[in-house]
């Protein structure tokens, strides 16, 4: 696997989303969703969040579903 | 304090419910039917005398002093071996006996060399007591007898001696190492005269096949097998019960000491983990204690290429601090973290995430139970609603059906595994799912009905193959779903698993194993009566490792084997308090008790009662800890006994973080590897320095006593409040039990532990509280912790680690019985007799096709790295397979091992690594590079003299 963060980010994200890929859409989204905001502390997602922004390159469509959702990170 | 003498009631404990009424020298006494008239004797203070029976072990009768007389019955029999029976009338002391006694004793001395003055067993012999017990006096025979002394000893094994001479065939070793520890490796030879113990055919005990632990050494009435160090030392003169500090079975010690010197480490009876066994770590390997090696001295060096210098703790701890608040100051708050230890006290890892929570004011923390079981934690809260096992290890006594999964455990939980052996040997049934053809697959008289050895890291495959044939085979316990699982939930995953897709005629692709024996295996695990799964790292260090606890914990569910004793779903924890660890909150997400940080009325509990403000978002785990370390948002770390540049995964990038820290301490008894990269040391302390508790695999909560003092000066927990305090958070303590009063005020599992309940009870398992006041052995009799048993849907997802033509084998890493983690307390001990150096295991075609003999030196190259070993070929492992494991630093396994982790959790796939293995001639580049850097990295300082 790839040692750069926001590539790393992207693969870990998909994981999870493929974890999550047998629930109906809507429940798979939700479940990635809350699984990053729960597991992943701030600078992970604000790093994430910023790769969305820029395109999502390499999400997976649950996986770019679940981020655009995250709600912001707040300032520490 | 005095030495704790367990009482030995010469037979075991009969479990019978039905009493039975007796009269023992004119006294009435009701014992449990089926129980010995030896121990009803000692049940009301009569100690018949023996030789040959000991409660440990089922009756022999051999000796034949334990004599006695029954009313109305003739001769006299042994009571070792007689059960009591309604209404007897025994005599225990009579004229007669007393004459057989003496003249059995008499024999027994006749050929006994008579140097009980020097001999080591001096004061601690069973036969110098029974002597004195039967009134012997003289021998008739003389003393000029033939005393065998010619006979030499076995000094082979590094920590006892076998004296043949002092033998008198009572054969307990040799019934110690079949009913106790299950390896069969003694036997008595020759005959009459001749007849001594011996281990195997005609080896020393060092190269037979005895697992040295200690069973036999227990068990000896004389010096035949005593410590070495009961010739060095003496005998000792009083005890400390306490908790070994090797695996998560967590055996109960008597710390055996003369003075504040350890004579001897002897497992305790009421032990409710061990039941008076060991292993050859926790009985022998404590030398590390006093090794050379051990640096009592505070060190800092403001760089890593810079020797060490020594230091006050003053010093040390506040150049810690001031760097930690300049790193804050320059990178943020968020720029420090740390880690706790599963080798340290439950108390020590509560300070350690306090300290990080309320004095570095975030949530980077996290501990090595990440790269071991946190998908157990993750995959069983899902399920079950709670992170732990389900059961006691008592409970294996009750399974029909043991289903191991990716364990190891004559191995890795030696002493678990040998009460499970006693079980398999009583008739359990064994079905075995691992790559390697582990001990417990085939054994002395242990053989599994079905050994799955599937391809690494196609668990999720082959586990949902086995709910595939329950559902479709109608074996459901659907009366149990229906109770006690949530319904909808159910239907879902079985109309999941029913999906030809998972058949195991459609998975025998990935898995490679034939389907037909997972149908049988399926099948005798749902319908074999009480079915108890035991899973290990091979389960969890996988990238779908969160996904196959959760296939366990289904398959659990759908059988209904939860609720009960003899079933559950059974993580073996690899280091002795990974439970503890996680449980004191020691992961990033969440305080302890498993209560998410986000949590806005936990946080303001522990608000209240640590008087500071916690940050509500989860911190980094230790993956992305060395990440963020190397993108350089990651400063400064705090390291609490782990070894995290030999214990984690690519050891490249971990050395990448670790050198990108502008300030590491580590506390460690040595200069460990991660060390190599610290620019302050803390030194460390033994668990016999300090007092704590730990918490083993069956959420056993055992107390860990001081024996000595500690010999750097302080114990751990003392030097995390002084790095507290200099990081201005201040944190009052006077002993660990106002640690645990206070983890018991914040966690609801813990409100009934205290320090005074476990010297009542000795041991209590968690939940302890008002509604379980003594300890919950078995969880979730009535209902799940979570409610309704929950379902979870799990496919199978092939890991990205992939075979090919540049690494065409699948490497798989573990370890070995006389070794422990990375070693670091085990390779400073005699246990190096064992295993010396890592090897790698690969299979005869392997080896043929590559030109490799056995004893080679080979190189092991994987996409992260490649270091070089010695091969050993052998079929306990598949073609296309190869194993080593990582205790030795020489070889860094590690460094070949990738990235890739768990997705719930990241735990990383240790267990699945593709591989090249060729000839080599010597190190690889990156083991001579480390090597130099080692050297380097540990000088110290010498101030010159004024």
């Amino acid at each position: 696997m790839s040692h750069s963060t926001a590539e790393k980010l992207v693969y870990m994200a998909n994981q999870i989303a493929t974890a999550f890929a047998q629930q109906q859409h809507t429940a798979a989204v939700d479940a990635t969703r809350t699984h990053i905001r729960k597991f992943w502390d701030p600078r992970m997602r604000a790093k994430i969040a910023e790769h969305v922004a820029a395109g999502g390159e390499g999400l997976s469509p649950v996986a770019k579903e679940a981020l655009e959702g995250l709600p912001p990170v707040k300032a520490a | 304090m005095s030495l704790t003498t367990d009482i030995d009631y010469g037979t075991p404990a009969s479990t019978s419910e039905k009493l039975v009424t007796l009269t023992i020298d004119g006294m009435r006494v009701s014992v449990p039917e089926g129980t010995s008239i030896m121990r009803a004797a000692m049940e009301v203070g009569n100690k018949i005398p023996k030789l040959c029976a000991t409660d440990m072990l089922d009756a022999f009768g051999s000796c034949r002093l334990c004599l006695v007389e029954i009313e109305g019955r003739n001769g006299t029999p042994a009571s070792c071996t007689t059960p009591v029976a309604e209404g007897i009338v025994v005599k225990t002391q009579t004229e007669r006996l007393k004459q057989i006694r003496k003249g059995v004793m008499e024999l027994y001395i006749s050929d006994h060399p008579l140097d009980c003055l020097t001999c080591s067993a001096n004061g601690d012999c069973e036969l110098q007591e029974m002597a004195g017990v039967v009134g012997l006096r003289e021998v008739r025979y003389g003393y000029d007898g033939e005393n065998h002394t010619k006979m030499g000893k076995d000094e082979s094994n590094p920590y006892f001696t076998y004296e043949k001479s002092k033998c008198i065939v009572c054969n307990r070793c040799v019934r110690a190492c079949e009913e106790v520890q299950g390896t069969f490796a003694l036997t008595i030879s020759g005959r009459g005269f001749d007849s001594r113990v011996s281990p195997g055919m005609d080896e020393n005990f060092l190269t037979s096949e005895c697992v040295s632990c200690g069973a036999c050494v227990q068990s000896c009435p004389t010096a035949t097998l005593n410590e070495k160090a009961m010739f060095d030392i003496g005998t000792p003169e009083h005890a400390v019960v306490t908790t070994c500090a090797y695996c998560g079975v967590g055996c109960a010690f008597k710390a055996e000491m003369r003075g504040d010197e350890l004579v001897r480490m002897v497992p305790y009876k009421d032990g409710k983990a061990n039941r008076g066994h060991s292993c050859v770590k926790g009985r022998f390997a404590y030398g590390y204690a006093s090794h050379k090696d051990r640096i009592l001295k505070p060190m800092i060096r403001s760089s890593i290429h810079e020797p060490w210098k020594e230091v006050s703790y003053e010093e040390a701890i506040q150049y810690a601090a001031s760097e930690f608040k300049r790193i804050q100051e320059k990178y943020g708050k968020r720029a420090v973290g740390g880690i706790t230890s599963s080798r340290c006290t439950n108390e020590e890892t509560y300070l350690v995430q306090k300290l990080i929570r309320g004095g570095f004011g975030n949530n980077n923390v996290d501990t090595c139970a990440r790269v071991c079981h946190s998908p157990t934690g993750y995959g069983l809260s899902q399920t079950y609603g709670t992170s732990a096992g389900t059961q006691d290890f008592d409970s294996v006594e009750k399974a029909d059906v043991v289903l191991i999964i990716g364990a190891n455990p004559t191995d890795g939980h030696p002493v678990f595994g040998s009460r499970l052996k006693k079980r398999l040997r009583g008739g359990a049934k064994l079905i075995v799912i691992d790559p390697r053809r582990t001990d417990i697959v085939r054994s002395p008289h242990v053989e599994a009905a079905y050994h799955l050895a599937l391809k690494p890291g196609t668990n999720v495959a082959m586990v949902t193959a086995l709910a595939h044939v329950i559902v479709t085979e109608g074996l459901v316990n659907e009366a149990f779903v229906r109770e006690r699982c949530d319904w909808d939930d159910f239907q879902e995953w079985a109309a999941f698993v029913a999906d030809a897709r998972h058949s195991p005629e459609s998975v025998e692709k990935y898995t490679q194993v034939p389907a037909e024996q997972v149908r049988k295996a399926a099948r005798l695990y749902a319908t074999g009566g009480n079915g108890a799964i035991y899973y290990g790292l091979g389960v969890t260090e996988h990238s779908q490792g969160s996904t196959t606890v959760m296939a366990i914990a289904n398959l659990a569910m759908a059988t209904g084997n939860i609720g009960r004793e003899g079933v559950g779903v059974n993580p073996l924890r690899g280091q002795n308090n990974v439970q503890g660890s996680c449980d004191m909150g020691s992961f990033p997400h969440e305080l302890p008790g498993y209560r998410h940080i986000s949590d806005d009325a936990t946080r303001a509990a522990f608000e209240a009662m640590w008087g500071v403000h916690l940050d509500d978002e989860p911190g980094l785990r230790i993956p992305n800890m060395f990440d963020a370390a190397v993108e350089g948002t990651y400063k400064g770390m705090y390291v609490q006994g782990e070894d995290i540049l030999q214990s984690d995964p690519d050891t490249k990038h971990v050395s990448a973080g670790l050198a990108a820290l502008e300030c590491l301490v580590v506390q460690d008894l040595f200069l460990n590897e991660t060390a190599n990269y610290a620019h302050v040391f803390l030194p460390g302390c033994t668990f016999l320095e300090k007092d704590g508790t730990f918490t083993n695999a069956e959420r056993r909560i055992q107390r860990v006593r001081k024996v000595m003092a500690p010999k750097n000066g302080y114990a751990d927990w003392e030097v995390t409040l002084m790095l507290a305090d200099a990081m201005g958070f201040k944190m009052d303590y006077a002993h660990p039990s106002e640690i645990m009063d206070e983890i018991a005020a914040l966690t609801p599992a813990f409100t009934g532990v205290s320090y005074q309940k476990l010297e009542e009870l000795g041991s209590v398992q968690w939940p302890c509280n008002e509604k379980a006041p003594t300890g919950t052995p078995v969880m979730h009799i009535d209902g799940f912790v979570r409610g309704k048993g929950k379902f979870m849907l799990t496919e199978y997802v092939p890991t990205d680690e992939r075979t090919g033509p540049r690494f065409p084998l699948l490497l798989t890493t573990g370890r070995i019985l006389s070794q422990y983690n990375v070693g670091a307390q085990t390779r400073r001990t005699a246990n190096v007799a064992w295993h010396p150096e890592d090897v790698l295991e690969i299979h005869p075609h392997d080896a043929e096709n590559r030109g490799i003999r056995d004893g080679d030196v080979v190189k092991l190259e994987s996409r992260s790295g490649a270091t070089s070993l010695k091969a050993v070929i052998s079929e306990r492992v598949a073609p296309g397979v190869v194993y080593t494991t990582f205790h030795h630093p020489v070889t860094q396994a590690n460094v070949v091992t990738t990235d890739f982790s768990d997705w719930a959790t990241n735990c990383p796939e240790y267990k699945v690594t593709a591989v090249q293995v060729s000839p080599s001639n010597g190190p690889t580049p990156w083991q001579e590079e480390y090597e130099d850097l080692s050297k380097k990295s540990r000088r110290i300082a010498v101030e010159a003299a004024e």
